[in-house]
């Protein structure tokens, strides 16, 4: 971890990625033309990435941070807000800078066999954006698809090269994934919970891999998860998501030692740490569930579940970011 | 000594595949006692979940009939008839609740019926009477008895999958075994169903089989560990031991891979990958993996005893009395 991370020391560098207010809203129909509302999926986000920052976006599933995610990759077109990628507003890219914008930015998706063809030798997989890219010229492909082999540890790259994807192990087939994100040299990789489909010896070894990566070619790294207990060693900075908003944000040591907002505070107490003890005692956990993202409850869209709701407040008004400590961010009035 | 609830001896099963028969469960032994929460921990491949189908005689078609004892309250149930067995055994002392059931709810028949269900096909009663025993597992299980009478798709993922586990429960069986119960869920609804397996083990005194891959999450209810690898049981302890000081080498290195929230130290991870079943090891399964192997590994350990109950399947364990 860099100490160059916190964003203090950081403004007056201009970011990587910079994202103002951003919302991305599904709409929802019955038949194809009545309107019943919209989900809200990402609901007014507003964030920066710096260059060689490792950055993880946590919450729990219908939280918005794949949709966000999509978002960032131009799989889906904001509904409101902007996303600004090295000063450029990724609003007004046509056709072709949306292209160029997507060579520039790499995916790794959570279910490898998923998503990659199975009538595809590995080759042909890694070969494929090249093309689209206009790489021209079978040697040099060659020569790109062997080095993104070897940094992701697939070697003798030969070995590989002309397995389909079922004859590799889940490991393996992530490692292909990351390849082939890292393959047109992206300055912004997105993973999108890239370990949660793998068995709990190979995890760390992904993950590993992936911050490895990140800090030899100093890249952006945003990686989204569920799981707050591996984000410790893999990430500098957290911002942890519930109900289409970021609700707090610091570096990661910050974050799981002091943390601020009620939510993550009920994330960190229902997690484990194996402990032969844990049986013996009931975990605190907030009731309810997650709002549905159609109609998010007014003000702070966690109240209902709360434990320091104070009602007048919580219930009434949206709470802005505070800063309770330096450099930590928590969208909670009690840090008012 | 009393008798165990679950004894399991030499437990075998073998699958048929194109590529030659594949042994997933390769002569496990273990025994649970009333009132006990088993883990048995292990990744994809290891074995577990066809433990558990063998356990309820839920096999595939392309396996073979399991070979071994299990003894429940010392009776032997492999020696049972399948229509014994489904009459006596299934559902009604052992039931189960599967990774994915909670998706396996019949969507056009409200959950409460489904819930019920067991008691009218098992044991005959009366729709009215099956309606207010399922009444009584929706309290225990902590959903409200107003979504009886709802569908699956009104309820949430974690609302379905206590459903499903009324369903597990409501013909009071001695033993649930549950398979990955809540490895699809969000974190806090994984850690609310903890507590509610927590309160019913506390408050009913049911004993538990929980088949996980998941470490963190196995020490919510474990007394005692089996940890499998490519077939066979390695290590069997209790919780203590096993979560503060394992034994077996893939136990230690396991531990070491389980990243914590409040530690500093990095996770490692597991170089290599488990053999292939089609042609196990005929020594230890996972000297090829193991940073302390040494000759002996070549000749299959066997499990020794280290303790009135602990089991280790390794070399370095031979100090203990040896047992097969």
């Amino acid at each position: 971890m860099s100490a160059s991370a916190t964003p203090a020391n950081r403004a007056a560098e201009q970011p990587l990625v910079d994202v103002r207010e951003l919302r991305t809203w599904f709409e929802l129909r019955q038949w194809g033309f009545l309107k019943l509302g919209s989900v809200k999926a990402v609901d007014g986000v507003s964030f920066s990435l710096y260059r060689g920052e490792s950055v993880a976006f946590v919450g729990e599933s219908g939280c918005g941070k794949s949709s966000l995610a999509r978002t960032l990759l131009g799989l889906h077109r904001p509904t409101e807000g902007d996303v600004v990628f090295e000063g450029e507003s990724m609003s007004r890219l046509g056709r072709r800078g949306m292209r160029d914008y997507r060579a520039r930015v790499g995916y790794v998706q959570q279910d490898p066999f998923g998503a990659l063809a199975p009538f595809m030798d590995v080759r042909r997989i890694l070969a494929e954006p090249l093309k689209v890219q206009g790489v021209r010229g079978r040697a040099e492909r060659e020569r790109r698809i062997r080095d993104v082999l070897e940094e992701v540890r697939l070697s003798p790259a030969d070995d590989y090269l002309r397995k389909f994807p079922h004859m590799l192990s889940g490991g393996q087939q992530q490692r292909v994934v990351i390849a082939r994100a890292l393959i047109l040299e992206p300055s912004l990789l997105i993973a999108d919970e890239p370990v949660s489909m793998l068995d709990a010896s190979v995890r760390v070894e992904i993950l590993d891999l992936l911050y490895r990566i990140q800090q030899k070619r100093e890249l952006t790294l945003a990686f989204i998860t569920h799981d707050l207990s591996t984000v410790r060693h893999f990430a500098d900075r957290i911002f942890v998501m519930y109900a289409g908003r970021v609700v707090e944000t610091a570096t990661v040591t910050e974050l799981l030692d002091h943390p601020q907002h009620p939510y993550t505070r009920a994330l960190l107490a229902a997690l484990a740490d194996p402990d032969p003890d844990n049986a013996l005692a009931m975990r605190e956990v907030p009731g309810g569930e997650a709002p549905s993202l159609l109609n998010p409850p007014s003000g702070c869209r966690f109240h209902p579940r709360c434990p320091r709701h104070m009602p007048g407040v919580c219930d009434v008004d949206d709470p802005g970011n505070f800063e309770p400590r330096p450099d930590h961010l928590s969208a909670c009035w009690l840090h008012r | 000594m009393a008798v165990p609830l679950l004894s399991v001896e030499n437990l075998r099963l073998r699958y048929r595949t194109r590529q030659g028969p594949v042994e997933a469960v390769a002569g496990v032994d273990f025994e649970i006692r009333h009132k006990e929460a088993l883990v048995i921990l292990g990744e994809s491949g290891c074995g577990k979940s066809s433990l558990a189908k063998a356990l309820m005689r839920t096999l595939p078609r392309n396996a073979e009939p399991a070979t071994g004892r299990v003894l429940l309250e010392g009776e032997d149930i492999m020696a049972l008839d399948e229509e014994r067995f489904r009459r006596e055994v299934r559902w009604l002392r052992i039931s189960l609740v599967m990774q994915a059931s909670m998706n396996a709810l019949n969507p056009v028949v409200r959950v409460g019926e489904q819930v019920a269900e067991p008691l009218r096909v098992l044991r005959g009663w009366s729709r009215e009477r099956a309606r207010q025993r399922a009444a009584e597992v929706f309290d225990l299980v902590g959903v409200s008895t107003d979504f009886l009478t709802r569908y699956p798709f009104e309820l949430s993922g974690g609302m379905r999958q206590r459903v499903v586990l009324a369903m597990a429960l409501i013909t009071d069986p001695q033993l649930v075994i549950l398979d990955e119960p809540t490895s699809a869920l969000d974190v806090l609804t994984q850690a609310s169903i903890m507590n509610v397996l927590k309160r019913i083990k506390r408050e009913q005194g049911t004993s538990f089989i929980l088949i996980t891959h998941d470490v963190a999450t196995s020490s919510e209810l474990a007394d005692r560990v089996a940890l499998m690898y490519a077939g066979q049981i390695v290590e069997s302890s209790s919780a203590a031991e096993f979560f503060r000081e394992p034994a077996h080498p893939y136990a230690q290195m396991l531990m070491d891979s389980v990243p914590r929230l409040h530690q500093e130290t990095r996770p490692t991870h597991i170089p290599g990958q488990p053999p292939s079943l089609l042609e196990p090891p005929s020594g230890c399964r996972f000297a090829d993996r193991c940073p302390s192997r040494f000759n002996l590994c070549d000749r299959d350990p066997g499990a020794f005893r280290k303790g009135d109950r602990r089991r280790v399947r390794c070399w370095l364990h031979a100090g203990g009395s040896q047992l097969s």
